[in-house]
């Protein structure tokens, strides 16, 4: 590349016509994105319009959207939403380590690990299967009931809950992740000598982690607002805060707080994820306008 | 663009420059193809073969110069891009063959989705080149069934079956075991014979001499020699020709 940039004059002005065809272009962005925003706003402006003039506006507006209201819950359900962000972030560790667990068993081969095998399969389907609510209710008043565990806040029961459930969907995309690893790399690794084990964390995983990572936040995302479910076994979370709260005013703005509080808390991974998933594209492909 | 219109060519490239980041991979392309020529780009990788290419097919926007097609400056950003691509036809190194589709629907998909022709005449069209090519008995088989050799010369077919006006070949037969390659040349053989004009890059200098009507060796992103096969290969004037054709067993 040193013989080239040695070629290269120092700076070609470009053409008439090239300069043109910019000026075109700078033009057309702009013009687009002055439509973009005024299409915005008249959709907008409609949208209020209408809402407004509903009949019964006034009415959901006293109910649903009272800021001194708003400013009275603000203490409680910010104090649920620190309990659902402990939840959330024990959750996802367990969910990770319970997925990666079940996922490795079921890619096992060999006719020894048959019941492991089954156990793992028997797992996601039951799991995937069966309602979060019916699973939370389960384990979260069925086995405090058993009389044999410690006494625990029902918060912890909510997270083992929640583990159980995403860890059954968590698992199915790792094992899509692991069989898109093409079968030629696991025969360049074995060929090298690498057991089936080291295959599988040295080659087949960071491979299967690259294309399920969009897979995986996007679970992460759906889990941290199932995290507000918790609050069914009497856990004071965000939303049981604001239960409580509305049983108090008669008003339901506590729970639109503790609602905009759960979309502000996903969305950094949101937009995180939709930074992860459009920078794999552009790596993935080569240049080009398709 | 003077003279008459049966003077127009059907490719004319006229200072075509094109960088990636740092890199620039064309600096500056002069060339013209005539109808029913053959013309084959030489060199070595990375020389930007594969690029100009694309830059005809307006898979890549130029950074400055002109492209016309059949005298239209296909460069300019009020062309409307799938009408000019729809008018050329496109063979890639690894045939990139729809998988989920069969040889026929691959073949037919342009004709009906692009070019509105209803299913049975594209149909029946399709399996005309299929047959001609010996490839009717696979219509109905999905792509990964076939050999390498037969799945690029399907891919030819499904290129060519809209009566593109240039038909672009990005070294088709680099991806083939060295037997298969035959049975595509033939096919590039034939679509000479038929007139077909065509922009081809190509690692097979044999070939290049054998079919191409002129040769551009481009080096280092410009068209360092230009002529007739026997000029480029028989007597090159470029010290870099020399030396590039001297690295290449033929």
């Amino acid at each position: 590349m040193t013989t080239t940039a040695a070629l290269t004059p120092p700076a070609r002005l470009p053409s008439t016509v090239e300069l043109e065809r910019r000026a075109f272009r700078r033009r057309q962005t702009g013009r687009s994105v002055l439509l973009g925003f005024a299409s915005t706003l008249v959709f907008a402006v409609l949208v209020w319009m209408f809402v407004v003039n509903t009949p019964g506006w006034t009415q959901v507006q006293q109910t649903f959207f009272d800021p001194a209201v708003a400013l009275k819950a603000w203490p409680r359900v910010f104090d649920g939403l620190l309990l659902n962000i402990r939840v959330l972030l024990f959750s996802a560790v367990g969910v990770l380590i319970v997925s990666l667990l079940i996922a490795t068993l079921r890619t096992l081969r060999g006719p020894v690990f048959f019941p492991l095998r089954a156990l793992a399969t028997g797992y996601t389907d039951l799991f995937r299967g069966m309602p979060l609510i019916i699973v939370l209710y389960l384990v979260g008043f069925g086995l405090p009931g058993l009389d044999v565990f410690p006494k625990v806040p029902s918060a912890v029961w909510g997270t083992v809950a929640l583990i159980l459930t995403y860890s059954a969907y968590v698992a199915e995309v790792w094992r899509a992740g692991i069989e898109a690893v093409h079968p030629s790399q696991v025969l360049a690794a074995r060929s090298l000598g690498l057991s089936h084990g080291k295959t599988m964390v040295k080659i087949v995983l960071p491979q299967a982690l690259r294309k399920v990572t969009p897979a995986l936040m996007n679970d992460f995302v759906a889990m941290q607002k199932d995290v507000g479910l918790i609050s069914i076994l009497g856990a004071v979370d965000a939303v049981r805060a604001a239960q409580i709260e509305t049983a108090a005013t008669f008003n339901f703005t506590p729970y639109v707080l503790a609602g905009l509080l759960f979309v502000l808390l996903a969305l950094p991974m949101i937009r995180l994820t939709d930074w992860v998933t459009a920078r794999m594209r552009r790596r993935e492909q080569i240049g080009g306008v398709v | 663009m003077s003279g008459s219109p049966a003077a127009v060519p059907v490719l004319r490239l006229e200072g075509v420059y094109k960088s990636f980041q740092q890199t620039d991979v064309l600096r500056g392309i002069d060339l013209t193809v005539n109808e029913h020529e053959v013309v084959a780009l030489i060199g070595a990788s990375g020389s930007g073969k594969s690029t100009l290419l694309r830059v005809i097919n307006l898979l890549e926007r130029v950074d400055d110069g002109r492209v016309w097609l059949q005298g239209e400056d296909i460069s300019d950003p009020r062309t409307k891009i799938d009408a000019v691509r729809a008018r050329i036809g496109v063979v890639f190194q690894h045939y990139n063959l729809f998988p989920h589709l069969s040889v026929l629907d691959n073949v037919t998909l342009a004709s009906r989705s692009v070019h509105g022709i209803p299913r049975r005449a594209a149909e029946k069209r399709a399996l005309e080149l299929l047959d001609a090519i010996g490839l009717a008995d696979k219509a109905r088989d999905y792509p990964d069934r076939l050999s390498g050799g037969q799945q690029q010369r399907a891919a030819i077919v499904r290129a060519i079956a809209t009566d593109p006006e240039l038909l672009l070949l990005d070294e088709v037969t680099s991806a083939l075991d060295p037997e298969l390659v035959g049975e595509v040349l033939d096919l590039v053989r034939q679509l000479k014979k038929t007139g077909t004009t065509i922009v081809m890059a190509t690692h097979e200098m044999s070939f290049a001499r054998d079919v191409a009507d002129r040769v551009a060796f481009l080096d280092q992103g410009s068209v360092l020699e230009l002529g007739t096969p026997a000029e480029v290969f028989g007597s090159p004037r470029e010290e870099r020709t020399r030396e590039f054709l001297a690295r290449i067993p033929r």
